[in-house]
């Protein structure tokens, strides 16, 4: 009864060690994230204002580094999934999982500032530019993946179906990345067909690096706090059963 | 009428295999279903599993079919190379719009069996049945015809998780005279059952050990 | 080989019996019936569209009929009896996607040229229009498969499968419009006709593998 018992926890990845790390990480990961956000935006709220874009130009360091983490959150899914299939550790399932919702934020949030800044540009609140389409299909890639731990209730099951699903999915976005930019490049005009990227001098450089590290802090807060819920509802799942069966 | 249907019955299996499990267990979940499970079996001999509801006797077969992945102990065919093995479960995996006689030309087809399988009718005791739509068989009916491929395709190792539900008495006896004749060319054969199978040489009860 | 043909003519008939064939070409029909009403019954505007609503018709009537790919086979326990027939898996969903192909898509593909006739397609746009669904549909299939595949051991997984095929669609349906939409101008794009082929290939490749450790995953 206890080997079994054994048996489970190993399924998610003896976590005792892995949880005194979290704890260990937790706190100074989150003070670190928040740290480098509020810097980040306040460097780019003092940048200068650009002589076309005006003020919407600063949308773009929001815009810029959650795209970043929206391709950066499913490269993590992809290879948190390879560890977890090849060297068969449960700890990368638990981590691709607790990452999934944060990468689809993230890629929400591109689009969102996306469509943003460019209505000024545009006129229009959408526009099937490349970037944003690309950003559009990643989103529903995102929500396949979600739907597929939703959907499956037996726990290994559905990790290993949504391990080969984060596989196939990673090899087709760079597929969809190049057939929506031959696709979009045949039927707009070019002036219109991206974001126009202000001249990256060191006054816009710096401030968007910045966020872009903000973000990846944020990320691996976000991912590492749901990764210990995760683990937590395991346990309480194994204790209830261990009470259930009067062990 | 006798002759063609004793041509169906197996007789001596080429390969014969040895089963051996040695400390296998099984959790389903958070569930512990069997541990410490050690049984050999050598040609011409037969496992009934006994054991209550959800003690594992389907997973067990599972486990044997290679469906169930094992991760604590081992099964070993005595070969290296695992045996052909036919698996006949809960689900038939029978095809409701099809007739009789297409189901058992498929199956002949697919495991490679002659192709006079219409004659196999009157040993699974479905004769002039060949025109029916396999949905409107009942379900006694529908287990005898899942019993098609044990005789279209000579296999050494046969899995059958309660071959004796919703099967009549003649239904039964043929399940005797099938495993009778499997046990006599070599066969070897694992069942799970609520009732006492007569041709069981070995007997296995889950979920009273632990 | 015959294994190959008998999963293969199974899958047909009973896609055939089951009346998912008919079920396919009348949505494409009820599909592009809805367009004139949608956009206007002008004949310049709707020959225009024509290439890619019957594109988006097309793959919309696939994706209904994925759900039964191996849906019922997992239901009825047929999926257990494919992990031990003489075949290797692979080969086994092979034959099975070849035979939704024959049962399925080649009736739709023959319904296309009537479908386009209701949207004021001339006979001469016709066969360039064909030449693209036929480079595309093998892939559309195969990747289908996939989703299918992922999403067989959930209850009623055919908006599931939906959502998991349609990012793989979306490069498929970009050069299959594109390529049809130059029948209009009457040219023959020739690479377009080579990406799709090459997305087909690459599909027939990949896709019976992921498939079958789906599957091999769904019966454990």
């Amino acid at each position: 009864m206890l080997k079994a018992l054994e048996n489970i926890s190993a399924l998610y990845a003896n976590p005792t060690r892995f949880m005194q790390l979290a704890a260990r990480l937790h706190a100074p990961l989150w003070a670190l994230a928040l740290a480098l956000l509020a810097y980040g935006l306040f460097r780019a709220f003092q940048v200068p204002e650009d002589y076309q874009q005006g003020e919407t130009v600063k949308i773009m360091f929001v815009h810029v580094p959650a795209a970043w983490m929206a391709l950066f959150g499913y490269s993590f899914i992809f290879f948190a999934s390879v560890t977890a299939l090849i060297f068969r550790h449960p700890l990368g399932h638990v981590a691709a999982r607790a990452a999934a919702p944060v990468g689809a934020t993230f890629t929400l949030i591109a689009l969102v500032t996306g469509s943003l800044w460019g209505q000024p540009m545009w006129g229009t609140w959408w526009v099937w530019d490349a970037r944003l389409t690309s950003m559009l299909v990643l989103l529903f890639v995102y929500l396949g993946y979600i739907a597929i731990w939703q959907a499956i209730e037996e726990p290994t099951r559905a990790a290993r179906t949504a391990a080969l699903l984060a596989i196939v999915g990673f090899i087709n976005v760079p597929i969809v990345k190049f057939s929506v930019d031959w696709w979009n490049t045949l039927h707009q005009p070019a002036s219109v067909s991206r974001l126009a990227r202000p001249a990256l001098h060191a006054d816009f450089l710096y401030p968007l690096l910045i966020m872009g590290v903000a973000f990846l802090a944020l990320f691996f807060a976000l991912t590492l706090t749901r990764m210990q819920m995760e683990i937590l509802r395991q346990k309480l799942r194994v204790r209830r059963m261990r009470t259930n069966q009067g062990a | 009428m006798a002759k063609p249907q004793k041509n169906f019955l197996p007789n001596a299996y080429p390969d014969p295999a040895h089963l051996r499990l040695e400390g296998l267990a099984c959790s389903r979940g958070a569930r512990q279903l069997f541990e410490g499970i050690s049984q050999t079996l050598a040609p011409g001999e037969a496992l009934a599993l006994y054991g209550a509801n959800g003690s594992g006797k389907t997973s067990l077969l599972r486990q044997i079919a290679g469906f169930l992945p094992v991760e604590v102990g081992t099964i070993s065919f005595g070969d290296t190379r695992p045996p052909r093995v036919h698996f006949i479960g809960h689900a038939d995996g029978l095809k409701n719009p099809l007739r009789v006689g297409e189901t058992l030309a498929f199956d002949a087809a697919l495991w490679g069996a002659p192709k006079n399988a219409i004659d196999l009718l009157p040993l699974l005791g479905l004769d002039n049945r060949g025109w029916q739509t396999v949905g409107d068989l009942s379900a006694g009916q529908r287990r005898r015809l899942a019993l098609a491929k044990l005789c279209l395709a000579p296999r050494p190792v046969w899995l059958l998780d309660e071959p004796m539900t919703a099967l009549d008495a003649a239904g039964q006896h043929l399940i005797d005279t099938l495993a009778g004749a499997h046990l006599a060319a070599g066969g070897i054969l694992v069942a799970s059952s609520h009732v006492p199978l007569g041709f069981a040489t070995q007997t296995l009860t889950l979920g009273a050990a632990s | 080989m015959s294994v190959f043909w008998a999963i293969c003519r199974q899958h047909a008939v009973l896609a055939w019996r089951g009346g998912h064939t008919t079920l396919a070409v009348a949505f494409l029909f009820i599909g592009v019936t809805l367009m004139p009403f949608g956009l206007g019954p002008e004949l310049a505007l709707l020959q225009a569209l024509a290439p890619g609503l019957l594109w988006v018709v097309l793959i919309m009537a696939l994706l209904t009929s994925l759900d039964r790919l191996f849906q019922a086979d997992y239901e009825d326990g047929s999926l257990d009896q494919m992990m031990l027939m003489p075949l290797p898996l692979e080969f086994v969903v092979l034959a099975k996607l070849l035979g939704h192909y024959i049962a399925l898509v080649l009736p739709l593909l023959l319904a296309v040229p009537l479908a386009g006739l209701l949207l004021n397609l001339a006979p001469a746009h016709l066969p360039m229009l064909l030449l693209a669904m036929l480079a595309g549909s093998p892939a559309l299939v195969l990747l289908g498969g996939i989703g299918a595949s992922l999403a067989v051991s959930v209850r009623r997984g055919g908006l599931l499968t939906v959502l998991l095929s349609l990012p793989f669609y979306v490069p498929v349906m970009i050069f299959g419009a594109g390529a049809s939409r130059q029948a209009l101008a009457g040219e023959v794009d020739e690479t377009r006709l080579a990406i799709l082929l090459l997305i087909s290939l690459a599909s027939l490749l990949a896709a019976p593998v992921a498939i079958a450790a789906a599957l091999r995953n769904a019966v454990r």
